[in-house]
């Protein structure tokens, strides 16, 4: 019982990265190697931040927007040139983006581990014993984050806007719509829902520049567990992968092949049904 | 092969055998790791830049290649020459059984495939049911081999660096010269086709599954022996040096070298070899940050790497 609600509790982080790479994946059908590194990198903003003698909050917010631009600027510099180029030319700009964001973080912060304070009080709430106050928070910031996202996607002229430029780009910039910066938009909002992501997890794992890269592979499993274009889906996606690694982790396999979980999770899931549960199936033309 | 490209070679072979004897031995265990590198690299361009097969878990099967090594070597007291083509062999077959399952996943799934590959290995290299071949978080510590008693018997001299650099440098011409001849004939042919058209291949009577899954193999096994090659050369394995970092060095070097470029996997294994050292000057994390921003630039301003622009000057050169 306490495995499964560490694992729902990490989960909620997964399942707020696993979003993060959905987003980007529905405004561009790419899948983003680099999201883990901008997560990475916007918390360490977030470190600085909170070191200058700012709140935890007015400094989340403020990360938050940032790394929103921030996300803003590296699809109009980086991605933008490649929109159409091969497959083969995207991975290696992602993977170059990547291996940037890392070292320009080890250089600026050294690669020593740092620790990040909790907004959540120590005690546990509500008097339950099993899961820390921090492990509940989290959950319910990625709940609240889902939230938003689902009004702003469903509700908003905006979010009507993004759907229809990730849907049919050309019919969308016939009506009116301004199709690359719905792109530039959806990669903003990804990286600020990546930095949401970044900053519940450096509590529990510390703040290092190599603190992602495992944790943006159980979001890879997550997002193709529900489906790679299932924002809910990856949320599920998200919560059924922590709840499968603490599980097994604990009882089966041990700590040490934690990752090989995600591993057989990925390929299996690509064999087996590579639109997840939650995706639509996706039919190609010859 | 034309007169002036014999002669090209020819001249490159004599520089290479005159290497070692011109710079430092640590010079010279640098050159044979450029040389491991290239052989990595051409295993690596097989797969991605002739068959268009993406892999970011590269790092993989050099471990797998690295370890089998490492372990005939340690347990089993085998001579160091006779685990190459025994690492050869078994990543052949693994780089086959996962180019099995790889088939169905196409593009971006294949990278994702693969970085997971890559990202999980230094953990399965550490765990502790397998310690007692591997090492666990240790890894194995090889002997050097020393060079063999003919030559010294035949008046030459070497000292190990020397006769490893010169093991390495047989062994990566053996495999250029296979890669080589594999590429321009009906297989090289075959998989540049399912690249490019992979449908319209099929339909030319070319059987995909086997000839993709046939490239995984092959271009595993190439990484394999590498791996192993680079393991004696080094004299050391451990988990946490096969961790994805490696296969991503793996790609930078054939992007730069130059994708489907039998010539490229040597420049791209220089770059590797080399640009680290001075970059290292500036800063620990400066080779990432240089590597990365080089990636982008290759990719966006030369995407045929160094081999491409090699040619284009010698094009240009000729039609004035």
């Amino acid at each position: 019982m306490f495995q499964v609600l560490a694992g729902l509790a990490t989960g909620g982080i997964y399942a707020s990265l696993a979003l993060a790479l959905v987003m980007i994946y529905q405004a561009t059908h790419l899948v983003n190697f680099a999201q883990g590194e901008m997560a990475m990198f916007s918390t360490y903003i977030a470190w600085s931040l909170i070191n200058a003698g700012m709140g935890f909050w007015p400094a989340f917010l403020l990360t938050v927007g940032i790394a929103f631009i921030l996300g803003i600027f590296i699809e109009r510099i980086v991605i933008r040139p490649v929109e159409n180029a091969p497959v083969l030319v995207v991975v290696v700009v992602f993977i170059g983006l990547l291996v940037i964001l890392n070292s320009v973080a080890g250089w600026i912060y050294t690669y020593t581990i740092k620790s990040f304070p909790s907004p959540f009080p120590a005690e546990p709430l509500f008097g339950i014993r099993y899961m820390s106050a921090h492990q509940l928070g989290a959950i319910g910031v990625t709940l609240v984050v889902l939230a938003v996202l689902y009004v702003f996607f469903r509700f908003t002229p905006v979010g009507l806007a993004m759907r229809a430029a990730a849907q049919n780009p050309v019919s969308s910039r016939l009506v009116g719509i301004r199709v690359g910066w719905m792109l530039a938009l959806g990669w903003g909002l990804a990286a600020a829902v990546g930095a949401v992501a970044g900053m519940m997890i450096a509590p529990i794992v510390y703040l290092d520049p190599n603190m992602m890269s495992g944790i943006l592979l159980y979001a890879f499993a997550a997002a193709l567990l529900g489906g790679i274009d299932s924002p809910v889906g990856a949320v599920v996606g998200g919560f059924v992968v922590g709840v499968l690694e603490n599980v097994l982790g604990a009882f089966v396999i041990g700590n040490e092949l934690k990752l090989s979980v995600a591993l057989v999770l990925i390929i299996g899931m690509l064999l087996v049904k590579p639109s997840g549960f939650f995706g639509k199936v996706h039919v190609t033309r010859v | 092969m034309t007169k002036k490209n014999f002669l090209t070679l020819m001249i490159l072979l004599v520089v290479a055998c005159a290497l070692p004897f011109l710079v430092s031995n640590y010079r010279t265990f640098q050159f044979t790791l450029v040389l491991v590198y290239a052989i990595a690299l051409l295993g690596l361009n097989v797969l991605t830049g002739y068959n268009g097969q993406i892999s970011l878990g590269h790092g993989a099967f050099y471990a797998i290649g690295a370890y089998t090594a490492a372990i005939l070597m340690d347990k089993l007291g085998a001579p160091y020459w006779a685990t190459l083509p025994a690492a050869g062999a078994v990543c052949l077959v693994a780089g086959f059984l996962f180019g099995l399952p790889a088939l169905r996943l196409e593009g971006l799934y294949l990278a994702l495939a693969t970085f997971a590959l890559g990202v999980s290995m230094p953990q399965l290299l550490k765990y502790h049911h397998l310690e007692a071949w591997t090492g666990g978080v240790q890894g194995i510590v090889i002997a050097k081999p020393e060079p063999p008693a003919f030559l010294r018997d035949a008046g030459l001299v070497l000292n190990a660096d020397q006769w490893l650099y010169f093991f390495a440098l047989a062994v990566t011409i053996l495999m250029f010269a296979l890669g080589w001849n594999l590429m321009r004939g009906r297989v090289g042919r075959a998989l540049i086709a399912i690249r490019d058209q992979h449908i319209a291949a099929q339909a030319m009577g070319i059987n995909n599954a086997l000839y993709k899954s046939l490239a995984f193999g092959v271009s595993a096994m190439y990484t394999g022996i590498a791996g192993a090659l680079g393991a004696i050369a080094v004299q050391y394995v451990a988990p946490d040096s096969f961790n994805i970092f490696l296969s991503l060095v793996f790609l930078v070097g054939i992007v730069v070298g130059g994708l489907a470029s039998i010539s490229g996997a040597l420049y791209g294994a220089l770059f590797i070899q080399f640009v680290p050292n001075i970059a290292d000057d500036i800063s620990k994390a400066a080779p990432w940050a240089i590597f990365g921003v080089i990636m982008i630039a290759f990719v966006y301003l030369m995407p045929t790497g160094v081999a491409g622009a090699v040619r284009l000057l010698l094009a240009r050169k000729k039609s004035p």
